[in-house]
C-alpha cells in the first residue's frame, strides 16, 4: 500500500484543538499532557515513597531512638515504599511519563492512535494511586507484607494490614494493571501503525526500540501479578485454597488447605523478573540517546544496542525463579535458572561497551543531563556486577535475604533508572516547557545524588556480606556483627537522609524553571531525532501542516565532512552536500 | 573533567573500601562448616567482576578527558566495530562461564546429601524455633497441622509407631556433633520463614505444607546464631535460635535430657493439694490467693496460665532469670524457685495456682488510653487484642495482671534487665519489642489501656 | 508454568519472524535511496485490528497462566476434581452457535447486505446471554450439588476460570451492545463493519478459550 500517514490516512483522529482550560490540562487528550499528568503524578507518590525510606532509614540508622517507628508502621513503610518505587513511580514514570511523551514525537505521529484511551489510562492509574494512599489510613492500616506480598504470611494475623491493606494493595494492583494495559495497547500500535514516512524500524531512536519493548514486556507480564492478585484475593476473602496450606493462624487451625505458597512465587516473579527490565529497558534506551547527543557521536553499535534489547526482552521471561533459589522449589531448577541468568548477562554487557565506545572519540559536552548518564553507566555497572553474584545459584546461599540484595537492586533498578529519569528530565526540560532549566543547580543535584547514593549502597553490600538479614526491624545484639557495623548503618542512614533533602534541588529547579528559566528553542543540544525539529513546547498535533519526512537514522552526528556536527533526522540525503556513503564501512 | 577523576576516585575508593573492610569486620563471617567452595566461588567471582569494573570505569574515565569537548573538535563517525564487539562478546562469554561453572559444581554438591548424614527437623513457626530428632530408629514419625495443639506443639499422629521414639526439642535451642555431615529438614507451622546460620553459609526456606532441606557438616565447635531471614510478620527480626556444635560426647549427653514423643503424651500432672503446702513459702509475698502485694513487689499470679508460670519457675531456678545485678526483685525470687526442688513440684504449685479466684487485679497505672491503644496495635500481634495472651507465641496473659508489675517489667525487657540472658530465648523477644517504648510516659499509656481492657 | 511458556514461545517467535521480515539487518547510518519510498506504516492492516491483537495477546497471557496455575495447584494431594455438569455441553454449543451467528453477520457487513445486520445482531446477542445464563446455571447446580466454592481447589478453579472467560464475554457484550445500537438507529453496514469484523474475531476467541477451558476442565 502506498504511504498514507495515519493521522491524514482516514480522518480517524481528529485534531480538535482543546478549548476550555479543562480539556487542555485535565480531560486532555493530549499524549504530551498525558505524559505530564503520568509523569508528575509518578513523581508525586515517588516523593512519598522517599520520605518512607527517609522514615524507616531512621530506625536502622539510628535504632531504638525514634519511638514514632515501631515494628508494625516499620515494615507497613518498607513494603509500601517498594512497591511505590518499583510500580507506581519507575513503570509509570518511564512508560506512561517518558513512552507517552516521546513515542508519537519520535517517530513522527500527531498522537497516539487512541487519544481517549490514553486519557482513560492516566485517570485509571490516578484511581490505582489513590486506592494505594488510602490503604494507609483504613483499621489495620496499609499491607506490611513485603512488597512482594508472599502469601500465607501476606493474608494471616501476625502482619500488618491483613485485614482492609492487603486487600487495597490487590486491588490498587489490579487498577494499575487495567491503567497500563490500556496504556500498553497504545504505545505498541502507535509504534506499528503510526510511524511518520522514512521512519523504518531500524531508523527509530533507542528510547522507542526501548520503550517498546518494555511495553510487550509489562502487556505480557503484568497478567502473571493479575492472576496471583485476583487467587489471592480470594484466598483472603472466600478462604479458598490457591495458595494457602493447612496452617496456624496466631495458634489457631485455620480452615486451609493444600494451598501452595510457592506457586504464588512462581506467579509473582514470572511478573517480577520482566518487571525489572520493564523499568531498566527504557533506561537503556533513553541513556543511549542523551549519550549520544552530548558526545556529539552517532550511538556505538546501534544494531547491536538493537538486538540485545530484544534478547535481553526474550530471556527475561526465563529467568525469573532466580529469586527462589532459597525457597524450597525444587532444588535442579537451579541449575537451569543460573544459567539463563549469567547468559542475560551478555547482551547486557554489549550495552555497556557499546554506551562507553559511544563516549570514546567522541567530542563530550559535561552538561547536567551527560552527567546524570555518565552516572548511570557507573552505577548501573556496579549493580549489573553484583548481580552476577546473586545469580550464581551457589554465591546465592549465603546471599540471599541479606542486605546485599537489598543494595544490588537498589543499584541496578533504583538509583541507576531514577539517574536516568533525572538525566532525561533535564535533557527533554527544554522541549517539555520551552524553557532551560538552571544547569548549576542541576549539577549540584547530580554531585549529591550521585555520591549519596553510591556512599549508601557501597557499605550496603558489606553489611549484606556480613550477613545482615533485610527486613529486620533491628538486630539487636549479635555475636557475628561487629560493634563498626551499626555503625555503618548509622553512615548510610546519614547518607539516605543528605540525598533524601538533596531531591528539593531539582524540585525547586524544575518548578522555578518553570517561569524564570531562558528561553530554550526548538532544539537547545542541536539534536537530531524528530522532536527537536519542532517547536519547545510542541503544539497539539505535534507537526503543523504536514507530518515530517524521515531521510535517515537518528544518529547522524559529527558526519565527515559536515559543517554542523549534526544532520536532522527530516534531511534529505540530497542536501548533504557530501556523498550519501558517509565513508565508514567496517 | 571534574566527573572523570571522580570515576578513577570512586574505582579507587571502592578497591580501597573492598580491601580494608575485612579488617574492620565488615565480611564474610568466619566459616564454621564444610562449604568453603561456596567461599571460593565468591572469590573467583570477585575476580572476574572487580577486573570489569575497574576496567570499564578507568576506560570511561580516560575516554571523558580525552575526548572532552574543546574548540572545534569534532567526534568521529563509527557507527560500529563488528570484530570489536564479537571479540568483547566473546570475552564476555568465557568470564560468565568461568564463573557460572564452579557454580553449578558447587550446587550440585548442596542438592545431593551426603549418604552418612545424620538427620534433624528444623520447625519454624511465629516467631520461634523448635526442633525434632529422629531418635533411636532413625526415622521421623508422621505430622499433621490438624493434629496441632498445646499438648501436641510438632501435630505429631500418635498412631504412627516411628514417632514415639522421636526426640523433642522444645525450645529454640539444639545441639549437633562436629564433623558429622547433618541433613536439616525444614518444616513451617505458619507462614514461609528462612533457616539461616550465617557461619554455616547456607540457608533455605520453610514452607507450610511441604517439608524442604539443606545440609551441612559443621567443622567448629560453639554456638551460632539461628536467623530467619524469610518475611514472616511483625516480629520477624525476634525469630532467632541456636545451634551449638558438640564434641560428640557433649552432644549425646544433651540428647539424652531431651524427651521423646512417648514421654511427652504422659506429662507429669500437678497435684494442688500437694502443691498447697510448697505454695506456703510463696504467700508471704504472692498472697493467700495469689493476688500479689504491691508493698512486697509480688505480682499476681493467680489467672496466669500455666505455661507461662511454668517457664518462669524454670528460668528463675536455671538462673536464666533474676541474675541481673540490677534485677533486685528477679534476685529476690531466684532462690524461692529453687525451694521446688524438681519439676513434679513444679507442676504442685501450679495446679494450685490453678486454684485460686481470678479476680482482676485494682489499676495503679495512669495514663492516656488513646494513645496507649496506638502503642498497643503493636502488642497486640503476640499478647492478643484483648491482652489475654497466646500460648502458641509465647506470649502471656496482661489483662487483669497487676499493671505496676507490667510497668516495671517493660523497664526490664528496655534496660535489658530482664531478657538479656542468652539462653532467655522468649525474654529477648520481648527485649526486641521493649526497647521500641522509650519513655515511662509511653509505658503507662499502653499500660492504661491494658487496663481498660 | 510449561503452558504459558510455550505461549511465550509462540508469541516470540511471532516477533522474531515479524522483525527479520523487517529491515532489521539493514544499515541504518548507509542512507538507502529506496528508504524515501518506504512506509512508515509496518503492517498493512487497521490499526484497530492491530490494537485487538496485542489485547488478545495479553488475554490470551492471562488464560494461559490460569491454566499454568491450574495445573501446578493440580499436583497437589487435596486435588477433589468437580463433576461438570452436563449442562456445559449445552452452553459449549450455545456459544458455537453465538459465534457462527457474528461471523454469519460479519459477512453481510462486509458485502454490505444492510438486511442480515439488525437479525445478526440480535441472534448472536441472545445466544451470547443465553450462554452466560447457562453458565450461571451450571453454578447454581454445582453450589446446590455441595462443590462450593472454598470446599476443595478444584471447585475454587472451576468458579475462577468460568467467571474470568465470562467477563471476558461481558466486555465483547458492551461492544455488540454499541453496535446493535448504531444499527438499530439507522447507521449503514459500511460505518458499523469495522466494530462487527473485531466482535467477530473476538468471539471467536473466547470460544477458542472456553474450548480450551471446557477441555482442561473435563479432563482433569
Amino acid at each position: 500500500m502506498a504511504y498514507v500517514s495515519i493521522a491524514d490516512r482516514d480522518h480517524e483522529i481528529e485534531h480538535h484543538d482543546p478549548e476550555t482550560f479543562i480539556t487542555k490540562y485535565i480531560w486532555s487528550q493530549d499524549h504530551k499532557v498525558i505524559a505530564i499528568q503520568y509523569g508528575g503524578l509518578a513523581i508525586l507518590i515517588g516523593l512519598v515513597g522517599m520520605i518512607m525510606s527517609s522514615m524507616f532509614r531512621l530506625q536502622l540508622g539510628f535504632p531504638d531512638t525514634f519511638a514514632f517507628i515501631n515494628p508494625e508502621n516499620y515494615y507497613q513503610l518498607v513494603t509500601i515504599h517498594g512497591m511505590i518505587m518499583v510500580i507506581y513511580l519507575l513503570t509509570a514514570l518511564f512508560l506512561g511519563g517518558f513512552g507517552n511523551y516521546l513515542i508519537p514525537l519520535m517517530c513522527g505521529s500527531r498522537d497516539m492512535v487512541f487519544p481517549f484511551m490514553n486519557m482513560l489510562s492516566v485517570w485509571v492509574y490516578a484511581v490505582s494511586v489513590i486506592i494505594l494512599v488510602v490503604s494507609f489510613f483504613v483499621p489495620g492500616g496499609a499491607t506490611g507484607a513485603g512488597w512482594t506480598l508472599y502469601p500465607p504470611q501476606a493474608i494471616s494475623p501476625g502482619t500488618p494490614g491483613t485485614d482492609w491493606g492487603i486487600l487495597l494493595m490487590l486491588i490498587s494492583l489490579a487498577v494499575f494493571i487495567v491503567a497500563f494495559t490500556m496504556g500498553g495497547l497504545n504505545y505498541v500500535t502507535t509504534v506499528l501503525q503510526a510511524r511518520c514516512k522514512g521512519m523504518t524500524l531500524m531508523r527509530m531512536p533507542l528510547s522507542v526500540w526501548a520503550i517498546f519493548v518494555a511495553t510487550i514486556l509489562g502487556l505480557l507480564a503484568f497478567p502473571a501479578l493479575l492472576v496471583a492478585a485476583i487467587m489471592m484475593m480470594l484466598d483472603r476473602t472466600l478462604e479458598t485454597s490457591f495458595f494457602m496450606p493447612a496452617i496456624l493462624q496466631a495458634g489457631e487451625v485455620s480452615n486451609y488447605s493444600g494451598g501452595s505458597p510457592v506457586l504464588f512465587q512462581h506467579l509473582f516473579w514470572f511478573f517480577g523478573h520482566p518487571e525489572v527490565y520493564i523499568v531498566a529497558l527504557p533506561a537503556f534506551g533513553l541513556v543511549s540517546d542523551i549519550l549520544s547527543t552530548h558526545a556529539r557521536k552517532n550511538i556505538f553499535g546501534y544494531r547491536m544496542m538493537v538486538w540485545a534489547i530484544l534478547a535481553i526482552g526474550g530471556l527475561s521471561f526465563i529467568v525469573w525463579a532466580h529469586h527462589m533459589y532459597v525457597s524450597g522449589m525444587n532444588p535442579y531448577f537451579g541449575f537451569f535458572f543460573a544459567t539463563t541468568t549469567l547468559i542475560i548477562a551478555v547482551p547486557t554487557a554489549i550495552k555497556v561497551y557499546n554506551w562507553v565506545l559511544t563516549l570514546w572519540q567522541g567530542n563530550i559536552h559535561l552538561r547536567a543531563p551527560m552527567l546524570f548518564a555518565i552516572g548511570f553507566i557507573f552505577t548501573f555497572t556496579h549493580g549489573g556486577l553484583s548481580g552476577l553474584f546473586l545469580g550464581n545459584v551457589t554465591i546465592d546461599l549465603p546471599l540471599s535475604d541479606t542486605y546485599f540484595v537489598v543494595a544490588h537492586f537498589h543499584m541496578v533498578m533504583g538509583v541507576s533508572p531514577v539517574l536516568v529519569v533525572f538525566g532525561a528530565i533535564y535533557h527533554w526540560y527544554p522541549k517539555m516547557t520551552g524553557r532551560m532549566y538552571n544547569e548549576t543547580m542541576a549539577k549540584w543535584h547530580f554531585w549529591l545524588t550521585f555520591l549519596g547514593t553510591y556512599s549508601l549502597y557501597l557499605p550496603m553490600h558489606y553489611v549484606g556480606f556480613l550477613g545482615l538479614p533485610r527486613r529486620y526491624f533491628s538486630m539487636g545484639d549479635t555475636a557475628f556483627m561487629p560493634e563498626s557495623a551499626v555503625t555503618l548503618n548509622t553512615s548510610m542512614s546519614i547518607s539516605a537522609l543528605i540525598i533524601a533533602a538533596t531531591q528539593v534541588l531539582f524540585l525547586y529547579n524544575i518548578i522555578v524553571s518553570l517561569k524564570k528559566g531562558e528561553k530554550a528553542g526548538p532544539n537547545p543540544w542541536k539534536a537530531t531525532s524528530l522532536e527537536w525539529q519542532t517547536p519547545s513546547p510542541p503544539k497539539h498535533g505535534n507537526w503543523g501542516h504536514s507530518l515530517p519526512e524521515v531521510h535517515r537514522w537518528a544518529y547522524d552526528y559529527s558526519v565527515p565532512g559536515q559543517e554542523e556536527d549534526y544532520i536532522p533526522q527530516t534531511v534529505p540525503a540530497t542536501d548533504v552536500p557530501v556523498g550519501r556513503d558517509h565513508g565508514v564501512d567496517h | 573533567m571534574a566527573i572523570a577523576v571522580l570515576l578513577i576516585v570512586l574505582v579507587i575508593g571502592t578497591l580501597a573500601f573492598h580491601f580494608v573492610a575485612p579488617s574492620a569486620g565488615w565480611t564474610f563471617t568466619e566459616l564454621a562448616s564444610n562449604w568453603s567452595q561456596i567461599d571460593t566461588t565468591i572469590d573467583i567471582t570477585f575476580w572476574v567482576t572487580g577486573f570489569v569494573f575497574v576496567a570499564i570505569n578507568l576506560f570511561m574515565a580516560y575516554a571523558i578527558i580525552k575526548y572532552r569537548a574543546s574548540k572545534g573538535g569534532k567526534a568521529t563517525y563509527d557507527p560500529e566495530n563488528k570484530k570489536l564487539e564479537w571479540w568483547l562478546t566473546v570475552l564476555t562469554s568465557i568470564g560468565v562461564a568461568a564463573m557460572l561453572t564452579p557454580g553449578l559444581f558447587v550446587w550440585g554438591d548442596f542438592v545431593t546429601v551426603p549418604d552418612d548424614a545424620m538427620e534433624i527437623e528444623a520447625n519454624g513457626q511465629q516467631w520461634h524455633w523448635t526442633y525434632r530428632l529422629p531418635g533411636n530408629d532413625g526415622q521421623f514419625g508422621d505430622v499433621k497441622a490438624e493434629l496441632i495443639t498445646s499438648q501436641n506443639p510438632f501435630g505429631m499422629d500418635p498412631e504412627d509407631p516411628l514417632g514415639r521414639d522421636d526426640v523433642l526439642v522444645l525450645n529454640p535451642s539444639v545441639h549437633l556433633p562436629v564433623n558429622v555431615p547433618v541433613k536439616v529438614n525444614l518444616r513451617s507451622k505458619d507462614v514461609l520463614h528462612n533457616f539461616t546460620v550465617t557461619q554455616f553459609r547456607v540457608k533455605m526456606d520453610l514452607v507450610p505444607g511441604m517439608e524442604t532441606y539443606l545440609w551441612f557438616t559443621p567443622t567448629v565447635t560453639g554456638s551460632y546464631e539461628v536467623l530467619c531471614e524469610e518475611l514472616c510478620g511483625i516480629a520477624h527480626h525476634t525469630m532467632r535460635g541456636e545451634v551449638v556444635i558438640d564434641e560428640q560426647a557433649d552432644f549425646d549427653a544433651w540428647l539424652a535430657e531431651q524427651p521423646t514423643f512417648e514421654e511427652t503424651l504422659n506429662p507429669i500432672l500437678g497435684n494442688a493439694q500437694v502443691g498447697a503446702a510448697q505454695y506456703a513459702v510463696c504467700t508471704a509475698c504472692h498472697g493467700q490467693q495469689g493476688e500479689g502485694i504491691k508493698a512486697l513487689n509480688a505480682p499476681k499470679i493467680s489467672g496466669q496460665e500455666p505455661w507461662y508460670l511454668r517457664r518462669q519457675l524454670k528460668n528463675y531456678k536455671a538462673g536464666r532469670r533474676g541474675v541481673h545485678e540490677d534485677d533486685i526483685y528477679g534476685q529476690q525470687m531466684a532462690p524461692m524457685a529453687s525451694t521446688l526442688i524438681d519439676d513434679a513440684a513444679i507442676e504442685n504449685v501450679i495446679a494450685h495456682i490453678q486454684t485460686f479466684p481470678d479476680n482482676p487485679a485494682p489499676a495503679t497505672v495512669q495514663g492516656d488510653v488513646v494513645r496507649g491503644e496506638r502503642i498497643y496495635a503493636v502488642c497486640s500481634y503476640c499478647h492478643g487484642s484483648e491482652a489475654q495472651g497466646i500460648q502458641a507465641i509465647n506470649a502471656p496473659r496482661m489483662a487483669g495482671m497487676t499493671d505496676w508489675y507490667l510497668a516495671s517489667q517493660l523497664q526490664n525487657f528496655r534496660s535489658g534487665i530482664r531478657g538479656g540472658h542468652p539462653q532467655d530465648f522468649y525474654g529477648k523477644q520481648m527485649g526486641f519489642m521493649g526497647r521500641n517504648l522509650q519513655t515511662d510516659e509511653q509505658i503507662n499509656d499502653v499500660i492504661a489501656y491494658i487496663n481498660s481492657l | 508454568m510449561y503452558l504459558t511458556l510455550i505461549f511465550l514461545g509462540v508469541i516470540m517467535a511471532t516477533v522474531i519472524t515479524w522483525l527479520l521480515r523487517q529491515t532489521l539487518n539493514t544499515q541504518p547510518w548507509v542512507s538507502q535511496p529506496a528508504d524515501d519510498a518506504v512506509t512508515g506504516v509496518s503492517i498493512n492492516t487497521n490499526t484497530k485490528t492491530v490494537a485487538l491483537t496485542v489485547f488478545l495477546t495479553v488475554a490470551t497471557s492471562i488464560f494461559a497462566l490460569f491454566i499454568s496455575a491450574y495445573t501446578i495447584r493440580m499436583e497437589e494431594p487435596d486435588w477433589r476434581p468437580v463433576a461438570e455438569p452436563v449442562l456445559l455441553w449445552f452452553n459449549t454449543a450455545v456459544l458455537i452457535l453465538a459465534s457462527i451467528a457474528y461471523h454469519w453477520t460479519r459477512n453481510a457487513a462486509v458485502s454490505g447486505v444492510q438486511g442480515r445486520l439488525k437479525p445478526g445482531l440480535f441472534v448472536s446477542g441472545a445466544l451470547t446471554i443465553l450462554f452466560l445464563v447457562g453458565q450461571l446455571v451450571a453454578w447454581q447446580q454445582l453450589n446446590a450439588a455441595g462443590y462450593y466454592v472454598e470446599r476443595n481447589v478444584a471447585n475454587s478453579f472451576f468458579y475462577l476460570l468460568t467467571a474470568v472467560h465470562g467477563l471476558h464475554m461481558l466486555g465483547g457484550m458492551w461492544v455488540w451492545a454499541r453496535s446493535t445500537i448504531r444499527v438499530w438507529s439507522g447507521a449503514d453496514a459500511d460505518s458499523v463493519r469495522l466494530s462487527i469484523e473485531l466482535c467477530t474475531v473476538y468471539w471467536h476467541f473466547l470460544l477458542l478459550v472456553w474450548i480450551v477451558l471446557f477441555g482442561v476442565l473435563l479432563s482433569t
